[in-house]
């Protein structure tokens, strides 16, 4: 019965939301690009790199909200240059990305070094703290659990919204969605299609970085080597898992989250006999699960990996 | 303006030089970012060759680092070849070096002539079944293979960390989380007195001489090469696609097994968790830096080894990180991609028109 008693508790489900916010980031940052026909394996050392800038930029002593736009920036430089090589230069998107993650974690894990060569202990910034609005306590269970959240995971909810909103309320949203399934066709309407995915690619790593600015001004309050731990993996399956659709996505991560939280409080409950080890492997399952759920009907973006060059069949 | 204009063939001569250019300008590059934090450039860079190559015992340590590059490297050419994209060569890497230390730790007690070639076989076999699966998955259910093999490298790191906690924990480790050493009969030769070189380089080489003529020589060869061209006319041509895409997998998951079972047997003498700094990851830069040819992989994976092995000591020295290998590296990477192109286009001047 105490299983199934940790679903009624506060405390799981903020730290279901908790686990889900940068996945939510992050999958909504790999869909954009994806939905402009570019896989951006780069997402783990974007998500590497916004954690490590942002928070350098708060302990430096920018304000938080500066540390946040400054992260999306570094995001969206990654995201420039994956485009210069897959858009402009119509390179290979795997290797590219593996190239770009590569880099991106090298140049932080490097910069941190740099900038604290020996330190031991992580230095710790004064982070995002919840926003605690009263009025969410009057809904049970969910609403104390909203209001542990802080403003990032809020600016999360309003990515999801704003993602929905442009990709099917807006042209700039139908020239996207285009661009990633027929950018022949995108072409003809005299629109750029490099622009769109450079535009995408910029869009999307931001708000990668995004994810990874989250565990370091939100959740850990630190940077540390080895913090994303596949993160940026796990948002690749989930965004398969999510269909490429926004409010997919939010319901993807926010399942994924209670998983975790759930199995790692199931861990306690069974005393020590199965190795910790297991739940720690846990996410990583059941992303693979998630993925060979939805393989089979899985509907890429058509021209996903596809480099567009004028006047080519 | 200029244009880009596809070559008829590409250069051999280019074929050769991009890639050192693209080795040499990555350091620039590096060197260049290392200049922006105040350390004077020059003596890094001299500390950085003499720690690589001055010396005989440095020349040694290079090509110690390097043979499991050389394996992993070839690990992702023969999978890239095929267009197979195993980013997992991390992982089956510890997991050959969890089957060395299961057959070599003193349950089977056998001369070195019979252990040696066993510790190998069930090293490359582990590494082979772990890259099976995903490719069935690839081929049965349509998963891509991307994302569970660099899934699988985080799995199999943790199988690992829970083996060192429980049935292969070292009992003398003093806490250590290291497993039993394997026995010595498991142990591969070392090649000079006194240096750390031991005979994995040989299988290394030896592995990149038989990839070479598999690749250029053998039937199988011939359907990996086509199903990495265009799967849909190997496929029409009556080229079995997936049984092909599944022995590739096992040919590059055994090599990077291989990695594992040689750094345990070969190096280590037992497993830890810290075993591999990447040399999975390194492979895939090691393999596209040798244009995904099997002889080139050598020169690139001693490349690679040098710039960790020559940081290594310019950061003893200098107090710099050595981090600064992985960013040269990484930088490696995205120079021989934007170099490639040059070997398939050729830059133009066109006058406006």
């Amino acid at each position: 019965m105490e299983a199934f008693e940790i679903l009624l508790q506060a405390n799981f489900w903020a730290a279901a939301i908790r686990i889900a916010t940068p996945l939510i980031f992050g999958v909504i940052g790999a869909l954009i690009c994806e939905r402009a026909g570019v896989l951006n394996l780069g997402i783990e050392g974007i998500f590497v790199a916004g954690a490590m800038a942002g928070w350098l930029a708060v302990y430096l002593g920018a304000g938080l909200w500066t540390g946040v736009a400054i992260a999306a920036l570094v995001g969206a430089l990654f995201g420039l240059l994956h485009g210069l090589f897959t858009v402009i230069l119509g390179l290979s998107q795997h290797v590219t990305g593996i190239g770009i993650t590569l880099f991106a974690t090298s140049a932080a894990y490097f910069g941190y070094r740099v900038a604290f060569p020996s330190v031991t202990e992580p230095p710790r910034i004064m982070a995002f703290q919840p926003l605690d609005l009263a009025a969410l306590k009057l809904i049970p269970v969910i609403g104390p659990a909203l209001a542990q959240q802080t403003a990032l995971t809020w600016l999360a909810f309003a990515c999801v919204a704003l993602a929905a909103l442009i990709l099917y309320r807006t042209p700039l949203g139908l020239a996207i969605r285009a661009v990633g399934d027929n950018p022949a066709s995108v072409d003809a309407q005299g629109l750029s299609v490099a622009g769109l995915r450079m535009g995408a690619l910029a869009a999307g790593s931001a708000l990668m970085a995004l994810g990874g600015a989250f565990l370091t001004m939100s959740a850990f309050n630190a940077f540390f080597f080895g913090m994303i731990n596949g993160r940026g993996w796990v948002c690749i399956a989930l965004t398969v898992f999510a269909s490429w659709r926004p409010e997919k996505a939010l319901i993807g991560a926010l399942l994924f989250g209670a998983f975790d939280a759930y199995q790692v409080r199931l861990q306690t409950l069974a005393g020590g006999i199965v190795p910790s080890q297991v739940f720690l492997m846990m996410p990583y399952i059941l992303s693979i699960v998630a993925l060979v759920l939805v393989a089979r009907r899985a509907d890429y973006p058509r021209a996903l990996m596809k480099p567009y060059i004028k006047g080519e069949r | 303006m200029i244009r880009f204009e596809p070559r008829a063939a590409p250069s051999p001569l280019l074929a050769v030089t991009i890639p050192m250019a693209a080795a040499f300008g990555s350091l620039l590059i590096a060197l260049a970012i290392l200049k922006l934090t105040g350390t004077p450039v020059l003596s890094a860079a001299g500390l950085l060759v003499n720690g690589a190559a001055g010396s005989l015992f440095a020349l040694t340590e290079t090509l110690t680092r390097a043979t499991p590059l050389i394996l992993t490297g070839l690990a992702v050419t023969v999978a890239f070849r095929a267009r197979l994209w195993n980013i997992g060569a991390e992982g089956q890497l510890y997991a050959g070096a969890l089957a060395a230390v299961a057959v070599g730790g003193g349950q089977i007690d056998a001369p070195a002539f019979i252990l040696i070639p066993l510790i190998c076989l069930a090293g490359a076999a582990a590494g082979a079944l772990l890259l099976l699966g995903p490719v069935l998955l690839k081929a049965r259910l349509s998963v891509d293979e991307v994302v569970t093999t660099l899934l699988l490298n985080f799995i199999v790191l943790l199988v690992v960390q829970m083996m060192l906690e429980g049935p292969m924990k070292d009992p003398m480790g003093m806490g250590w989380p290291q497993s039993i050493p394997i026995l010595d009969e498991a142990a591969l030769p070392r090649l000079f007195a006194q240096m750390r070189l031991h005979a994995g380089l040989l299988i290394a080489l030896a592995a990149a001489l038989g990839v070479h003529l598999l690749l250029g020589a053998t039937v199988l060869g011939y359907e990996m090469r086509a199903v990495g061209g265009n799967p849909a006319a190997a496929r029409f041509a009556g080229i079995p696609v997936d049984a092909t895409l599944a022995k590739t997998a096992l040919l590059s998951g055994a090599l990077a097994g291989l990695a594992g079972a040689s750094e345990v047997a070969g190096l280590k003498g037992y497993l830890t968790a810290d075993l591999s700094p990447g040399f999975g990851y390194s492979g895939i830069v090691v393999a596209m830096l040798a244009a995904l040819n099997p002889l080139a992989v050598v020169p690139a994976a001693i490349f690679a080894a040098g710039v960790f092995v020559g940081a290594d000591t310019m950061s003893r020295t200098l107090g710099i990180s050595n981090y600064f290998a992985d960013l040269t590296v990484s930088l490696a990477l995205l120079c021989v991609l934007v170099g490639s192109l040059f070997l398939r286009y050729r830059l133009r001047w066109v006058g406006r028109r």
